[in-house]
């Protein structure tokens, strides 16, 4: 999984810097935020379906190992063949000696966070073999050699003059409109005729059916379904925590995905596919099972609730810091709120020591997770792991001394008192304007209110322990 | 001193008749209000010592630990916590006039520093404590000013005072309440969240400014010292006419 090295704060200096970003960000969470607060408040059961939600999700992980072996068995029955992949370079070596056997130069793909988290695309094209991506948002960003920014909108950072532009010099030189319809129309006709003339489609999956083998895609564009039905062989790859124990529980889940995500009733397009039927899709099915860190997300206690999340991107549009700072800032496929914990699981505290600091612990995240991960609970624990595993000595230090002088009632009142000499060449008209670093970064951009004076009865400290 | 809610909302109902004994209370004055908002700590005693209880502050307080608890040091804000709790084991309530001082000691001292709750659920804070324990709504209270209510993170999802806060600023005399737009979104304070990101902290900050100075209000009140600090900083800054104020200088005001 490709993370980038630079700490979330750097990042985010920069992408705070354009303006362009923070308005189309701004406009794009806070529409998509109040869509979902409406479809969730009609809702009377809405908590016990995130209750629900979170049991289900719990009981897979408790059972992990059963519910795998239960697919993987009704999958093979189906007429399917599994594989399974303990890292992503061994799951993207199964989809191009897939699309080898075929002859295949170019694959189909519908939009998958799986796929981008094993860096698919690049792996493929270093052997010859281009993935088209079909999704209108990820064939923006494929065309512009960007990456996603949101999990559910992946070019939430543009807007549509600047898609048009893109369009007009990659596939479509002659739109001079900026309409939806328009831009729709072009990446349209563009795509139809790869859809049909595709020897091999790639999906990832929302949900795997353990006792059925039965795989879900939930979108909203229906190129989802010409990848997963056009193609005459498919390569679905599924993390294995996205298990689901019975048919009957998708009945939960595709309630609370929908209106978390796109703050739909239901979504435009679910497809469900069971192994092979003759005459009827893909007559070669091939289905990958991912783990790629997710063991290891499991081993913790506290931080394995992570892998209940179903990618429905709702912390990440009520979440004040990504509003902000929009997904690149998180420097990997999984931004905002979840990211900050997933992230940093998957690849080792140590890879992504600043994400779990990346939050002001609002707590807005968990209030409207469908599958009730305690983000803000997790993210105390990654961030205890945090400094523990690359914790900069004098930050350590600092802690220190703050604890020291908070033993003690007399030494707080000493410092109070030093803090009060110190800060007399800083105040003016009652407030202080400028300190010198560390704490230059308060005053950068903020006034800081001074120590206040002493209360005479706080000068006596002869009852102090 | 916490009973079952209906036992709880009787001695409310009686304590205002005075027909019940005047508690003894702790007052938790917390490290950044002794600190920075000393009137607000007054302010807080004021208001409980007029309803006829006993308050004390005690002097050998500090701090809940919350920053070591938030920034990853969970060792240090140990003996901190066994500090608070020995400090304030006599008393039959903590009042403090902080929602994430007390959303740190209700939740997290529990969950990560194995402190027993039943000690922790004795300890509310101020605008929680009036309403939902008191069963207090009017104070008494003249404040003749255009206010707008920030409710700050902790007070809606970990400690949930509700409309508590509300409730009490309504009953203020003279006190014209205006609506704050997007008024659930956080400050951008987050303690140490504040200067590690100091960028989107202020980024977050700006928008919240912005809100308050588009209603008008000379006032911006919140429950929290840490985030009026973080508000007052950036209204201060940015030459706004409004100015922030703990609640509790606001229901002590005559």
């Amino acid at each position: 999984m490709k993370v980038t090295t630079e700490s979330f704060a750097v990042a985010a200096e920069r992408e705070l810097g354009n303006a362009q970003l923070r308005t189309n960000l701004g406009n794009a969470t806070s529409t998509i935020r109040a869509k979902r607060a409406r479809v969730v408040q009609e809702l009377p059961d809405w908590e016990a379906l995130r209750d629900a939600g979170s049991a289900i999700k719990a009981d897979v992980l408790a059972n992990l190992d059963t519910y795998l072996l239960q697919f993987e068995e009704a999958l093979t029955a189906a007429g399917a063949t599994v594989h399974w992949a303990r890292d992503g370079a061994e799951a993207c070596a199964v989809v191009a000696e897939v699309a080898r056997a075929h002859g295949a130069d170019e694959v189909v793909k519908v939009k998958s966070l799986t796929t981008d988290e094993i860096e698919l695309n690049a792996t493929l094209a270093a052997q010859g073999i281009h993935a088209l991506e079909t999704d209108f948002a990820e064939l923006i960003l494929q065309l512009d050699g960007d990456w996603s920014s949101h999990i559910l909108v992946p070019a939430i950072h543009r807007n549509r003059t600047e898609i048009r532009d893109l369009f007009r010099r990659t596939i479509a030189p002659e739109i001079t409109s900026d309409e939806p319809a328009v831009l729709a129309e072009a990446a349209r006709v563009y795509l139809r005729e790869r859809f049909l003339n595709a020897k091999v489609g790639v999906s990832g999956a929302n949900f795997g059916v353990a006792d059925t083998g039965t795989l879900c895609v939930v979108e909203s564009e229906g190129n989802g379904r010409m990848c997963t039905t056009l193609p005459p062989v498919l390569v679905s790859i599924i993390g294995i925590e996205k298990l689901v124990p019975s048919f009957a529980d998708l009945e939960v889940f595709l309630q609370l995905l929908p209106r978390s995500s796109t703050g739909e009733r239901m979504n435009p397009y679910t497809s469900l596919w069971t192994g092979v039927t003759e005459g009827d899709g893909p007559q070669e099915l091939h289905v990958v099972l991912l783990d790629n860190g997710r063991t290891r997300v499991l081993e913790d206690e506290v931080g394995r609730q992570a892998l209940h999340c179903i990618r429905c991107s709702a912390c990440l549009n009520v979440c004040p810091v990504y509003s902000r700072t929009g997904g690149h800032a998180y420097g990997s496929v999984y931004p905002g709120p979840i990211g900050a914990i997933l992230t940093p699981q998957l690849i080792g505290i140590e890879n992504a020591p600043s994400l779990p600091f990346a939050s002001s612990l609002c707590g807005a995240c968990y209030e409207v997770c469908p599958v009730k991960i305690d983000i803000p609970r997790v993210l105390l624990h990654l961030r205890e792991k945090s400094v523990d595993a690359v914790g900069s000595r004098s930050e350590r230090a600092a802690m220190s001394s703050v604890g020291w002088v908070f033993g003690r009632a007399w030494r707080l009142r000493l410092a109070q008192r030093i803090g009060r000499l110190l800060q007399r060449p800083f105040v003016r008209d009652g407030v202080i304007r400028r300190l010198p670093p560390p704490l230059s970064a308060w005053t950068d951009s903020r006034d800081l209110r001074p120590i206040a004076p002493a209360h005479p009865s706080d000068e006596d400290s002869s009852t102090d322990r | 001193m916490r009973q079952t809610p209906v036992a709880c909302k009787l001695h409310s109902y009686e304590r205002q008749r005075g027909q019940r004994d005047t508690m003894k209370l702790g007052l938790f004055s917390t490290c950044v209000a002794d600190t920075m908002f000393p009137d607000a700590v007054r302010a807080t005693a004021s208001v409980l010592e007029r309803l006829g209880h006993e308050v004390v502050v005690p002097r050998e307080q500090t701090c809940c630990g919350q920053m070591h608890l938030n920034a990853g040091y969970r060792r240090d804000a140990q003996p901190l916590a066994d500090r608070f709790v020995a400090t304030f084991a006599e008393f039959e309530a903590v009042v403090c006039p902080s929602s994430s001082c007390v959303g740190t000691i209700r939740e997290l001292y529990p969950q990560l520093l194995g402190i027993d709750s039943q000690i922790t659920e004795r300890v509310f804070e101020l605008s929680e404590f009036l309403v939902d324990e008191l069963g207090v709504e009017d104070l008494g209270a003249a404040y003749p000013h255009r206010v707008t209510y920030h409710p700050t993170c902790h007070s809606l999802r970990v400690t949930k005072v509700g409309d508590a806060p509300l409730r009490l600023l309504r009953n203020v005399r003279g006190l014209e309440l205006v609506e704050l737009p997007n008024a659930t979104e956080c400050c951008g304070f987050g303690g140490t969240f504040s200067l590690k990101n100091a960028g989107t902290s202020s980024a977050i900050l700006a928008d919240k400014c912005q809100s308050i100075e588009s209603t008008g209000a000379e006032v911006c009140t919140a429950l929290d010292g840490s985030c009026l600090l973080q508000i007052g900083g950036g209204l201060s800054r940015a030459g706004d006419h409004a100015r922030a104020v703990h609640i509790a200088e606001i229901l002590a005001s005559r």
